[in-house]
């Protein structure tokens, strides 16, 4: 009713909310996220156009990290193509079909882990749809974003696709081998790069000569080094943590037997947010 | 075009509170989109008028508020132009964004209650 006079009428009413349009979907991300992390796997969001060469990368990672368990879900919105190529290559996989969804949420991912043996894996990756602009905007629940930009195509794709980059943890500029035969210009390539990303991070590799195979690698160590329970590769799904302070600087491995006494709902260091 | 699950997204939040607030209607709605959020808001914003027919916010205006990528030093607070390299080269120090330039936000509803 009217509170003004008591007429009767009804009441415009505004309501302040100030809250993401996408809450729904950063709830389920991280609970996602808590998942992950309490069983120690490295949960990477891998994002690229199509035909970059995310599934090319994720195939050649499994030839250079034997002993590392490794495991795939691949986005795609009508085969499991790579989902198949990527089983073939040693990583258990899944195909996750979008149909005309252009991007993965948190909830599809969420469902894809069901019937999926997910905790058993020390680096999950997560191939998102081949698309620059909506994979961005959805958490995942993953640790990191890695964008696959090949070299193929134009050294300018970071400043018409500034959102993707800005999301970007690492960028891996593939198919390196190729730019003998190409006009490209690394350097071009890494100037659009800082123009949209304030510290950009950036691998250059070839997944066909295994140039760069190393650093990537690197980089995936360094990951699993900051994992909540700093885990050396050996499985276990308990939760647990470190009691020694929030910050996950340190590189060395640690022991396992400090009290849980926190969620680990800090960022890393590298995070851009 | 995932304009349209951001839409089904915040259409469903709106007849979420207008339901906890018995409304019985909803005559206007704001957003704010930020130029990083990845929407484009003229996307956004024929994605809305296909998708609240039927709903409660059939008649309800959608405000939408641009906002501007903002990159500033974290040390000097130097501002950066479109297209700038995005480090401070006097500090030395990546640039920081703030935080409104990837908002997609529901910022407020406004609803007509008994």
């Amino acid at each position: 009713m009217c509170t003004t006079c008591g007429c009767g009428d009804s009441e415009l009413v505004p309501v302040e909310l100030h809250e993401k349009i996408l809450a729904g979907n950063d709830r389920a991300a991280a609970h996602n996220r808590e998942h992950f992390r309490e069983s120690g796997v490295l949960a990477l969001n891998i994002m690229g156009s199509p035909g970059s060469g995310k599934t090319a990368v994720l195939e050649a990672t499994a030839r250079v990290m034997k002993g590392v368990r490794l495991g795939a879900v691949s986005a795609d919105l009508a085969t499991d193509n790579d989902a198949r190529r990527l089983q073939k290559a040693g990583i258990p996989s899944k195909a996750i079909t979008t149909g005309q969804a252009c991007h993965l949420d948190a909830e599809l991912v969420h469902r894809s882990l069901h019937d999926f043996p997910w905790r058993d894996l020390d680096v999950f990756f997560i191939e998102n749809v081949g698309n620059l602009v909506c994979p961005a905007i959805y958490d995942l629940g993953q640790e990191a974003n890695v964008v696959v930009l090949s070299v193929t195509e134009g050294e300018d794709k970071p400043l018409k696709y500034p959102v993707m980059f800005q999301k970007a943890d690492l960028v891996l500029v593939t198919k390196c081998d190729l730019i003998p035969h190409l006009d490209v210009d690394m350097g071009e390539i890494e100037d659009a790069l800082s123009r949209v990303m304030p510290d950009p991070r950036i691998l250059k590799l070839s997944a066909r000569t295994g140039e760069g195979m190393d650093a990537w690698r690197a980089w995936l160590e360094t990951m699993r080094g900051r994992m909540p329970d700093g885990r050396t590769g050996t499985a276990h799904t308990h939760a647990h943590g470190h009691a020694y302070g929030h910050s996950h600087e340190h590189e060395h491995e640690h022991e396992h037997e400090h009290e849980h006494e926190h969620e680990h709902e800090h960022e890393h260091e590298h995070e851009p947010e | 075009m995932h304009e349209y699950s951001l839409v089904e997204a915040l259409l469903r939040r709106v007849e979420d509170e207008a339901r906890q607030r018995n409304a019985t209607a909803v005559h206007g709605l704001k957003v704010s989109l930020g130029e990083l959020a990845g929407v484009e808001p003229e996307l956004f914003r024929t994605a809305y008028e296909t998708f609240r027919t039927g709903t409660l916010c059939e008649k309800a205006a959608l405000e939408i508020v641009r906002c501007p990528a903002i990159y500033v030093c974290p040390s000097c607070g130097k501002s950066f132009a479109r297209g700038e390299v995005l480090r401070c080269e006097r500090c030395a120090r990546p640039a920081r964004m703030d935080e409104k330039s990837d908002a997609l936000l529901l910022e407020s509803i406004d609803m007509e209650v008994p």
